[in-house]
């Protein structure tokens, strides 16, 4: 079960435990976190599951699909170079101990 | 009513069959014991009325949603199945296609309706939102759905699109057409084609690149064929799309929230004493009434579905309503709660078809819901509610109110 942490804007984190085959929007929401709305479901067609993923962990997601890529440049909080969809990150055994970081707002 | 079928090896006998006729006049008035009763019966049943398979569980209707390829929408996404019966109408080249020549067209209408062009917009919509309210101010008591849920997206969908002035009167009316044909012929779907040709000539017409005011949604679409996106011929199509599903749908949609609210006034208060709910007090009222109630497939080979086996060339009904309220997903299905959380439910859709133009639907029911909450203290229903009778669409024809100011 791997582990992920979600630094919220005002510096509190919240550890989830995970399980491999869902994606980091579905433990956070799982677990009734604020700060991830995912108003599509995981679709990749609304861009409010944004996280700004931890520099560390960056290299080892999976690479951004091109309609992920074009949603981030709608983001209601500014596109970063560490900014991902929580929904397209797919949760691998590897992945324990990742770190991310909620934006301030999601609309 | 009861499920008659005895258990077999395989096709319709498999599954409990019910005499339900899911697009009655009585069905439209209350579908809610239906639903619990298609869901009771089990994860697929077969609707003896018109021959098809149909699902109304939250995990059924998700799985074919998300399994474009057994259950294609190529051969329409209503009763008709194109491959046996010439549609009423050229096929959608998005609703009614499969990848990969849906990816390229949803590709093209994600593009000119993204969270980019939202930010884009979001100013005018609610500018727009406000004025709608300062003239409902001056009424006090008004139909909410003329003067407000049909009012509000005429005022500015058309625009967005680039529509011009005259005409605009076809819309709602083509858009009637449009999710009644997605029904059996019964006298909704064959009374609407009947009539449907005025309409249809004004929207083939306006989706014409010179009829489409530069910046606007339907001037991007044509836009994108000089890309190299989309061809000459199927801009004129995809503009069509967003005339056919862009604005019954909203107008449905804010028609629900406002009914939604005036009807529980605990969670009118919560709105008002935080109107940064308004956001997720729309799409919950898009869980709660699902102003779209169901969507077909057609199976592209035998498959097995919770255990019934379909076979080849079968329509599969999608319950979306029944589905935005079954139990096995939903704490209180049946309460409105706008704190609730509302992701995952299927009143958008879900997988590849899900709806493209959410985005435009949650803005304009975000701003219209905190327009309205920032300056009403109180919407009370004043007559007797009147419900609009469609195919696909369900929602209110008249909603007598009266506001007092906040
Ligand atoms: C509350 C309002 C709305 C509701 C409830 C709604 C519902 C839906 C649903 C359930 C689907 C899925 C169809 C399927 O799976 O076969 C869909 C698709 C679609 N919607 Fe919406 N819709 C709304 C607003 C809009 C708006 C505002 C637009 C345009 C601006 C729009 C354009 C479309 C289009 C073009 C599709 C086809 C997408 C595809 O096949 O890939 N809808 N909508
Ligand atoms: S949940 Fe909508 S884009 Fe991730």
């Amino acid at each position: 079960m791997p582990a992920i942490t979600f630094i919220h804007p005002d510096g509190k984190s919240d550890c989830v435990e995970t399980s491999v085959g869902e994606s980091a929007m579905q433990a956070a929401t799982r677990h009734g976190l604020d700060g991830i709305l995912a108003e599509c479901g995981g679709n990749a067609m609304c861009a409010t599951c944004h996280v700004y993923v931890d520099e560390s962990w960056l290299a080892r997601l999976p690479a951004m699909a091109d309609d992920e890529d074009a949603l981030l440049d709608g983001t209601a909080s500014e596109r970063r170079p560490t900014s991902r969809l929580s929904c397209q990150i797919k949760i691998t055994p590897e992945l324990d101990g990742l770190v991310v970081k909620l934006p301030e707002r999601q609309v | 009513m009861t499920a008659s079928g005895t258990p077999a090896a395989t096709g319709p006998a498999s599954v409990p069959h019910l005499d339900v006729d899911p697009f009655d006049m009585n069905f439209f008035a209350d579908p809610y014991p239906t639903h619990q009763r298609l869901r009771e019966a089990g994860p697929v049943v077969y609707l003896d009325k018109w021959n098809v398979y149909g699902v109304a569980r939250y995990a059924e209707v998700h799985a074919v949603l998300n399994d474009p390829a057994t259950f294609c929408s190529s051969r329409g996404v209503g009763l008709s199945d194109f491959k046996k019966e010439t549609p009423w109408r050229p096929p959608s080249l998005i609703l009614e296609a499969d990848p990969p020549a849906h990816t390229r067209t949803r590709a093209v209408l994600s593009k000119v309706l993204s969270p980019t062009v939202m930010k884009q917009v979001r100013d005018r919509f609610a500018a727009a939102a406000e004025e709608r309210v300062d003239a409902l101010l001056d009424k006090r008591s008004f139909d909410a759905i003329t003067d407000l849920a049909e009012a509000y997206p005429l005022s500015i969908f058309p625009d967005a699109l680039g529509l011009k002035a005259e005409g605009r009167e076809h819309l709602i009316p083509y858009a009637s057409v449009v999710f009644n044909a997605f029904g059996p012929p019964n006298e909704l779907r064959q009374q609407a084609i009947a009539r449907s040709a005025p309409h249809q000539a004004y929207v083939a017409e306006q989706c014409q690149r010179d009829n489409l005011a530069p910046g606007g949604f339907g001037a991007c679409i044509h836009a994108q064929a000089d890309e190299g996106a989309i061809t000459a011929t199927e801009a004129p199509l995809l503009v069509r799309s967003l005339l056919s599903a862009g604005l019954d749908t909203t107008v449905n949609g804010i028609g629900a929230a406002v009914y939604c609210l005036a009807r529980f006034p605990e969670q009118w208060q919560r709105l008002r004493d935080d109107p940064t709910l308004a956001r997720n007090a729309f799409e919950e009222a898009v869980r709660f009434e699902s102003p779209v109630q169901t969507f077909f497939r057609t199976t592209t080979r035998e498959v097995e579905l919770s255990g019934a086996t379909i076979g080849e060339g079968e329509k599969v009904l999608m319950f979306l309503a029944a589905a935005n309220r079954d139990p096995r997903r939903w704490d209180q299905p049946d309460s409105y709660d706008i704190t609730r959380r509302t992701s995952g439910h299927v009143g958008f859709g879900s997988g590849i078809h899900m709806c493209v133009g959410q985005l435009v639907a949650r803005l304009e029911g975000e701003v219209m819901l905190t327009a309205l909450a920032r300056r009403i203290a109180k919407i009370e229903i004043t007559g007797e509610p009147k419900r609009r009778f469609n195919n696909t669409l369900r929602g209110l024809d008249s909603l007598p109110v009266t506001i007092t100011p906040a």
